[in-house]
């Protein structure tokens, strides 16, 4: 608190000077964005900012004679290795503090959203998650009975998101379960809000589909080693266990020790294990040809038309190498910002509530992800998923999943 | 004997395991992670029982020996290392990892808590706190290093893949329903002769009996001629370098350590020491071994979480019946 009371007065002594010596103030859009940069999810994250700092290039940094500025914050601790319910809090109410800011993208996790959500809906700040999944942010009836209502104490929408929810991937993932052949399954979660709403989506949907569930249950992500789960779940021998949940919460060790334990032939994860940090924690000979990954979208060397161009640029900007491709959520980290800077002109002031309107406006967006709108609860209507397995320690693309 | 890059590639049909065979496996999961709790657990048991003060920083000290661990393989490219090299680049980490953090763990008695020798015990603890979050950030560092230097992975706070230099063939044949790999004894073959090797030398040597005499009476002891400074310096040592052993073992049988893996081990075999006794080696190493069996129960036949619950549920009804512990001495007036 008192660290926060020394910011502002900070603030104040450094702002004072500048306002008092230029006549015409200078006319800044501030865009803050809020991801977890300390610890695992960095890879992911780093790739999402290059790609908001890549649209905010294309246009030079000017949205007609407004400059915007862009600040990159991070939601993450340390202490945790993870994002932090405390800094991310803080993020918010400084991003709701500061008149200039008039977008906030954010976040990666939606445990966090959970938390700025209602924050930045008081203060009118347009919020757009390249990331966050959880179906309740966003959809009535999804989650729990609250939901979404109580991210939205003034009753108006004020968070998009341009990544499909997890009802959608919960959903596909169990239909592509199916088309593999499974018939019985053994789920486990992180017990976080996205691992256990995305965990509870695909049991629904493979009970609906007669894909048997064996067992169903929450793990302590911080335990050394799952050999004893693994054991249960060898006995009860499944064709498949699916773990909702993120590498930063022991996806790698759960393959690891069901490989080395023979427990299973196949382990199905969904987005938030889509990152090479996964491969790296599992151990490449634990997860080749075993596991398979669910994303709401596709890899990036995938994307067609305006996505293809994205992936140029991209590559071209960050000196990629021929081989190598972005990670698999920078192109939702560009979308993000890059309907937002197309919606500014069409905002009738320029101001919070005139370009949120004016994003919420947006139908039939020709982006890098296809031609898309923003449906009435703020999500996106693009419904392309992407199934992906691992083959000599790297993501191979397998399908579009769909609906 | 112990073979290197042995992961089972080919998946062999699970055999079917009936309620015989599941209970013998979770038992076998259950004993492997106690030894390795009950090594970590010593080195906290022997530093309260000798200054009367609960180490904090002693798992975070295992962290940096694990990621040594894992500079030492990618740096020696030990990978590579076939048959009797296999077994010698295990020799190499453990002894290694031993000497490091028996330094590591000397040098910060010498530094944070012997000038704090005769203040109020809370300064020592907060030190020790102290040390702990030291250490933390030092591993979250060093696994922030170059991947040319460092083993696996390019995030610095990212799970480490640590790989396997010990089998994971079933020594009981692949159509066996129960699995008992290299590494399940490895763990055994390690903790039981450094156990035993520790009593001796607490019941046994010159050493040893000045370390039970300052445990006593650090006054006494200091009167009768024995350099009590330099007794407690090597009781961090001894602690320092077995959890040293644990942190290797740990990594060669999880095959994954992160710079927060201190915290969770360092937890459960705190809990451990204070299961068994406080002060008692021999209670440290029963306590390991209980929390790791009660683990693998939990895990296996209750929901894994509620493992937590269970535990420390356990801890609680022993302390209420039992307050100095299963194998604790009577309780003398410490804390």
């Amino acid at each position: 608190m008192l660290k926060n009371i020394a910011a502002v007065c900070l603030l104040a002594f450094a702002v004072t000077p500048a306002l008092a010596q230029s006549g015409k103030p200078e006319k800044v859009l501030k865009i803050i964005s809020s991801l977890p940069r300390t610890g695992s999810a960095n890879a992911q994250t780093t790739t999402m900012v290059n790609g908001i700092q890549l649209a905010i290039d294309e246009v030079n940094g000017k949205v007609g004679d407004y400059t915007i500025v862009y600040e990159d914050m991070d939601d993450a601790s340390p202490q945790r290795g993870n994002w932090d319910p405390a800094v991310e809090a803080q993020n918010a109410n400084k991003a709701a503090r500061d008149e200039s800011v008039i977008a906030y993208i954010g976040t990666f996790n939606s445990g966090a959203s959970k938390i700025s959500m209602p924050v930045l809906n008081k203060a009118g700040l347009l919020m757009i998650s390249p990331a966050a999944t959880y179906p309740g942010l966003t959809k009535p009836g999804k989650g729990e009975a609250n939901e979404p209502k109580i991210y939205r104490p003034t009753g108006k929408i004020n968070f998009f998101r341009v990544v499909p929810a997890d009802d959608l991937q919960g959903f596909v993932a169990a239909e592509w379960a199916k088309d593999m052949g499974v018939k019985k399954v053994y789920i486990l979660d992180d017990r976080e809000l996205y691992g256990k709403g995305i965990a509870n989506v695909f049991e629904n949907h493979a009970k609906e589909i007669g894909i048997e569930v064996l067992g169903r249950e929450g793990i302590d992500p911080k335990a050394s080693n799952f050999k004893s789960l693994a054991t249960k779940i060898k006995a009860a021998a499944p064709d498949m266990v699916y773990f909702g949940g993120t590498t930063q919460n022991s996806a790698g060790q759960i393959a690891k020790d069901l490989h080395t334990a023979n427990a299973t032939p196949k382990f199905m994860v969904p987005d938030g294990c889509f990152e090479k940090a996964f491969i790296e924690a599992a151990g490449a000979e634990n997860v080749n040809g075993s596991a398979y990954i669910t994303f709401g979208g596709l890899p990036a060397d995938k994307l067609t038309g305006r996505g293809a161009e994205f992936r140029a640029a991209y590559k071209k900007k960050y000196n990629l190498k021929e081989n190598e491709e972005p990670e698999g959520y920078a192109v939702y980290g560009y979308e993000a910002c890059k309907v937002l800077l197309d919606a500014i002109p069409k905002a009738k002031t320029k101001d919070r509530a005139g370009i949120l309107q004016a994003v919420s406006e947006t139908k039939n967006y020709n982006g890098a992800l296809g031609i898309w709108s923003f449906d009435e609860n703020g999500d996106t209507t693009n419904t392309t998923m992407s199934g992906n397995t691992v083959e000599n320690g790297e993501f191979k693309f397998v399908k579009v999943l769909g609906k | 004997m112990i073979m290197s890059q042995a992961a089972v590639s080919e998946s062999v049909a699970p055999v079917a395991m009936g309620w015989g065979d599941v209970l013998s496996q979770q038992l076998i999961t259950g004993v492997s992670n106690g030894m390795i709790i009950a090594l970590i657990a010593i080195g906290y048991t022997m530093v309260y029982g000798i200054i009367e003060l609960i180490n904090f920083a002693h798992g975070d000290l295992c962290t940096l020996g694990s990621f040594l661990a894992l500079t030492l393989v990618g740096a020696l490219g030990m990978e590579a290392w076939a048959g009797l090299g296999g077994t010698a680049a295990v020799i190499t980490l453990l002894i290694s990892a031993a000497v490091f953090c028996g330094a590591l763990n000397w040098t910060i008695d010498r530094v944070a808590y012997r000038p704090l020798r005769g203040k109020p015990k809370l300064a020592l603890l907060v030190s020790a706190i102290g040390c702990s979050f030291i250490l933390v950030n030092i591993a979250l560092f060093w696994g922030g290093l170059p991947m040319e230097v460092f083993g696996g992975g390019n995030q610095a706070a990212a799970p480490k893949d640590f790989p396997s230099l010990i089998s994971n063939e079933n020594l009981l044949g692949a159509k066996s329903a129960i699995t008992v790999t290299w590494r399940d004894l490895f763990v055994v073959i390690v903790t039981v002769p450094l156990m035993i090797g520790l009593t001796w030398l607490v019941k046994s040597t010159r050493l040893g009996k000045a370390m039970r005499a300052v445990a006593q009476n650090p006054t006494a002891a200091a009167l009768m001629g024995i350099d009590v400074n330099r007794v407690i310096g090597s009781t961090f040592l001894i602690g320092g370098a077995l959890g040293g052993f644990a942190s290797v073992i740990y990594a060669l049988y999880n095959n994954t350590i992160s710079f927060q893996m201190g915290y969770r081990t360092g937890m459960d075999a705190f809990t451990a020491a204070v299961l068994g006794g406080i002060g008692s080696l021999p209670g440290a190493v029963v306590g390991g071994i209980v929390i790791g069996l009660v683990r693998a129960l939990s895990d296996g036949y209750f929901e894994a979480r509620w493992t937590n619950s269970v535990v420390f549920g356990i801890l609680i009804l022993t302390l209420v019946f039992r307050p100095s512990g299963i194998l604790g001495a009577k309780l003398r007036e410490k804390v």
